[in-house]
């Protein structure tokens, strides 16, 4: 029943998606209102039919169908519920269910808030939307369809992928990557929308802004979540090893943050229009190529889910998504092409031009560390590793030189920058960083990027939230008040820029976290017999013996460590190994104790199997770890603080015709 | 004035007080010399049956037993040079975690160089071009290709 | 529309597609080993089932000898025993050496398995620290050499073995003739034999 249920509503996705976005070229095209409605009517109606669908994938999840074929391959009955139901996104087919599910939400959502308000351009952005769906619901009842029939059904099933089960950021993790990814489709599909009506102005930039910046902070909170659950799962100690399916998040993450600073100024000063109709397609392009890479098996990683034709879909669709927005740009890019015009060097448009040139590098570079062992193997027939020391090597200069944009950024204003003032402006800022570069200098820190990076940490640091001492000081001025309620109307008067130095500073944090923690990290390892102990700095941890408990899906074995802290008893600690009953090598689970300053990470790496005498262990101290995740956090809460529905409007965007304006 | 100097305490002390674990870290398991080149060779190589760790990351058993034969080579006197060829008579160039920067690799290398300092050298005159032509008169020549545009879509 | 710049445009995607169907085409996780052609490694190793002492493989030369990496943990290695080991028999009057070695694995693991599996006519080696599993650059199990007699390598077969594929393999192997002069030796001396030869690690 439920099979029945869920093939027939992504049938009929596909069937509608076709239909609308035929129907709603035509319409457009022929000014028949009709048809232009029924288009928008299918989008409604296919998310109606998607949501219908997950709900039975889960409900035939849950309810152990095994004649479901994708029930038949990740679910069990020894697994909790929990982990049934997110085992939902565990694989291939029920990721792309899940996928489609978003991405019809979206193109709903976006037609919902934008109604027919925008004519030709808003009725090609939806069928832009309806024709990725399309797509989507294509694969489903294709390459990868989870609606298959079982027959005979068998009795259980393996259960979804160990890694998976592990830790519950795995409900987290995906769902928000998806919103992200799929989020970037609306603003693309917009600009499409743009160029096939003619209509060039940056009415589709105003038009899709809230979605772009919602999708980014989506894409953000995703990228730390996985950052997360890679350092508290894999047991390595550390957050992210540039595989190609973190590459893969992070590429369009990169373009899409140059894409959300470049429109400012377009908005203001009416450039870089192709800049910003490149970055947004690259962004999209971005986020299916990640989707192709994981899914194709065309490069190994730790994500990639598996082979077969779909890759051949994907590439189908990626050779023709980007032929056709490629020619369609090119094509119109003389009519895009102002004249642009710069009152001055030193000023915002400068420093946004620059931010789009490394952030634009940085893509290129993690690009081409992605692909080259494809390349490599090509022109030479040999197989060739890119790893993490390549892409450290080559891009921790940029992202040095983005915190000190960071920090220069809020300082420039518009158009021309009152040299004065700037440099009342440069003062507090510039001597944090010498402070801290002293500082640290002193304290005995030799490595120099890292050095760099705490320099330029501090200098934007010190110069965001400058801007929000000034600013409540200004308004103070202005009209009275304490400081709480200045603070408070300064924040609500221009939520976009206070959410947005927000998201600079929660930034700023977590890549000192990431800094403190690469260059300060202590690492050693040892096998202990029962009550021995090993010390590293101001821990010291004791091994009290092994112990193993059955528990429904799997067989745990874990080392009992007592932490001591300066000889202090802080508590116990229990790194283990899981023996699933499907995988023939155990999986590490770490133990990690956090603190403000430092982690303290312990890994089991073996033990005595005989009478469990002897664990080796790895202990890793690693400072300021904390940082990096609440800096994503904070990240995301900025950018969802400027984009936050609001009864006043905002304070209206400063019009070209102006005169140079205060910062 | 102290406002600030409020905000400087604050934004110098984020950094530094990262910086206060520089102190060295001591303990019970002083690092040898010999101890730190294992562990920075380590780094270099790719661990065989992992997804894209190095032989430092990675907690297999191969691995370690790799690190082993690392630790004796390296106390036999061999450079880290010759080590890693050994390693890649053995298991092919794959096992570097980063390819040997010559012939057709270098261009992993030199690419993303080549394109940054070419971009950079686009911005920066064509930024330069852009304030040449700033002023007045443009900003009326732009209103009235508008006017003209604006036109058309209607 | 500048049809110019959409042409110039298509051009320019074509590459970037090519590349990627290629990449289709090929397997990530297929690595190719350096070894075959190369002189095999020497060892030195403890046999530890159905046999005694050592076995070197320098004093084999002259004999074309398949070398089997195992273990107890291993699914696939189940699928090819049958094979090995009817192999194992049927190439003995022709002098085809066969030798089993066990990789991070206990021997006590490794007898009893092999018992499980029905038993095998040739003997099964400890390789303890797995340096030998490292100088063939193994990365998994299981692995097979194929060393003719002249001490070179000359197929590195990656999983399980059919018999048909084994027994081709053999054939060859066997075909190469042996050659008077002489050659490089075995692989210029590693730590690994002088450290097993030694014994604990």
């Amino acid at each position: 029943m439920l099979r029945l249920i869920g093939s027939f509503t992504v049938w009929a996705s596909l069937a509608l998606a076709v239909y609308g976005l035929i129907a709603g070229i035509v319409g457009v095209r022929t000014r028949n209102a009709a048809l232009s409605r029924s288009a928008r009517a299918a989008s409604y109606t296919i998310f109606g039919l998607m949501t219908v669908s997950n709900l039975a994938m889960i409900a035939a999840l849950v309810s152990h169908d095994f004649s479901v074929d994708y029930v038949a391959r990740v679910g069990s009955r020894s697994t909790p519920l929990f982990f049934t139901v997110i085992s939902l996104w565990s694989a291939l087919e029920g990721s792309i269910l899940f996928w489609g599910w978003v991405l019809a939400g979206y193109t709903a959502a976006a037609l919902y808030f934008t109604k027919d308000r925008l004519g030709p351009m808003g009725a090609y952005a939806n069928a832009t939307m309806l024709g990725i769906g399309a797509f989507f619901y294509l694969l489903l009842v294709r390459p990868a369809n989870p609606w298959g029939l079982v027959s005979p059904a068998p009795l259980d099933g393996p259960g979804p992928n160990p890694l998976l089960q592990n830790h519950p950021l795995m409900a987290v993790h995906p769902p928000f990557l998806y919103l992200g990814y799929v989020g970037m489709s609306v603003p693309f599909s917009f600009a499409i929308g743009a160029l096939l009506s003619g209509r060039l102005d940056d009415a589709w930039v105003r038009a899709s802004r809230k979605w772009t910046v919602f999708a980014w902070a989506m894409l953000s909170l995703a990228i730390m979540a996985g950052m997360w659950w890679s350092y508290e799962v894999l047991g390595w100690g550390g957050y992210w090893a540039w595989d190609p399916v973190e590459n893969a998040s992070f590429m369009p993450w990169l373009t899409a943050t140059a894409f959300l600073h470049s429109v400012m100024v377009q908005e203001r000063r009416d450039m870089l229009q192709v800049w910003n109709l490149s970055l947004v397609i690259s962004t999209f392009l971005l986020t299916i190529l990640g989707t192709f890479l994981t899914r194709s098996g065309v490069i190994s990683s730790v994500h990639a889910f598996t082979e077969g034709t779909i890759g051949l879909y994907f590439l189908s669709f990626i050779a023709f998504v980007l032929i056709f927005s490629l020619a369609l740009l090119a094509g119109r890019s003389s009519e895009l092409r102002k004249h642009g015009h710069l009152d001055s060097m030193l000023s915002r448009e400068t420093v946004f031009l620059v931010n789009n040139l490394l952030l634009t590098a940085f893509t290129f570079t993690v690009l081409l560390g992605t692909l080259f062992p494809l390349v490599a193997e090509a022109v030479r027939g040999v197989k060739v590793t890119v790893g993490a020391p390549f892409f450290n090597r080559m891009t921790v200069p940029i992202m040095v030189a983005l915190l000190f944009l960071m920090g220069v950024g809020p300082m420039l204003p518009w158009r021309v920058a009152n040299v004065e003032e700037l440099k009342r402006k440069l003062l507090v800022p510039t001597l944090a960083m010498i402070v801290t570069l002293g500082t640290a200098v002193v304290l005995g820190m030799r490595d120099f990027w890292g050095l760099l990076a705490f320099a330029f940490a501090a200098f934007a640091l010190s110069g965001n939230i400058q801007e929000y001492v000034r600013g409540t000081a200004a308004r103070r001025r202005a009209q009275g008040g304490g400081w709480l309620r200045a603070f408070g109307g300064l924040i609500n008067a221009n939520p976009r820029r206070y959410g947005g130095y927000f998201a600079h500073i929660g930034l700023i944090l977590a890549a000192i976290g990431i800094t403190a923690s690469t260059v300060f990290r202590v690492e050693r390892q040892a096998t202990l017999q029962v009550g021995e102990s090993v010390t590293i700095g101001e821990y010291t941890v004791r091994f009290d013996g092994m112990r193993g408990q059955q528990e429904p899906q799997r067989f745990v074995v874990g080392a009992n460590m007592t932490v001591f802290v300066d000889g202090r008893d802080v508590g116990t600690l229990f790194p283990r190994l899981n023996f699933y009953r499907m995988s023939a090598e155990p999986i590490a689970t770490p133990a990690v104790r956090t603190r403000p300053d430092n982690d303290l990470y312990l890994t089991l790496l073996a033990f005595n199997e005989q009478d469990g005498s002897t664990a080796t262990l790895s202990v890793i101290v690693e400072p300021l770890v904390g940082w990096i995740w609440v800096g994503g956090v904070m990240v995301t809460i900025g950018a969802l603080f400027g984009i936050w529905p609001r009864r006043r409007a905002p304070a209206p965007v400063v019009s070209r015709k102006r005169t140079a304006g205060v910062a | 004035m102290r406002r600030m100097l409020i905000t400087l305490l604050l934004c110098a002390l984020a950094p530094a007080a990262a910086t206060a674990q520089a102190a060295p870290q001591s303990g019970d398991v002083p690092e040898t010399q010999l101890e730190r080149d294992v562990r920075a060779l380590s780094s270099e190589l790719r661990c065989p049956v992992c997804q894209g760790l190095s032989l430092q990351d990675s907690p297999a058993e191969l691995s370690q037993e790799m690190k082993d034969v690392i630790r004796q080579q390296l106390a036999e006197g061999r450079s880290p040079e010759e080590v890693k060829a050994y390693f890649v008579s053995k298991y092919g160039e794959w096992i570097l975690m980063e390819p040997k920067a010559e012939g057709f690799n270098l261009a992993v290398y030199v690419l993303p160089v080549v394109g940054l300092i070419a971009g950079a050298t686009f911005v920066f005159f064509t930024a330069r071009k852009w304030v040449r032509q700033g002023g007045a008169a443009e900003l009326a020549e732009e209103e009235a290709a508008e006017e003209e545009a604006r036109a058309r879509i209607a | 529309m500048n049809w110019k710049r959409v042409a110039m445009s298509f051009l320019f995607s074509l590459p970037v597609i090519g590349l990627l169907a290629f990449g289709l085409t090929r397997d990530p996780r297929t690595i190719d080993s350096p070894l075959p052609g190369r002189p095999a490694p020497d060892f030195t190793l403890p046999i530890f089932e159905n046999g005694e002492g050592t076995v070197s493989l320098s004093e084999l030369r002259g004999q074309v000898v398949v070398l089997n990496f195992f273990a107890s943990w291993c699914l696939e290695c189940r699928y090819e025993h049958a094979a090995l080991a009817m192999a194992s028999s049927m190439y003995r009057p022709q002098g085809v050496q066969f030798f089993a070695v066990l990789y991070n694995d206990t021997p006590e693991k490794g007898r009893r398995w092999i018992e499980q599996m029905g038993g095998q006519p040739y003997p099964a080696l400890y390789d303890e620290g797995s340096r030998t599993a490292i100088d063939y650059g193994l990365y998994g199990v299981p692995e097979t050499f194929i060393i003719d007699r002249n001490g070179l390598v000359v197929q590195k077969k990656i999983g399980p073995w059919s018999f048909d594929e084994l027994t081709a393999a053999i054939d060859k192997a066997l075909a190469i003739e042996a050659v008077d002069a002489p050659t490089d030796g075995p692989e210029a001396v590693k730590p690994t034999a002088a450290a097993v030869q030694g014994g604990a690690e």
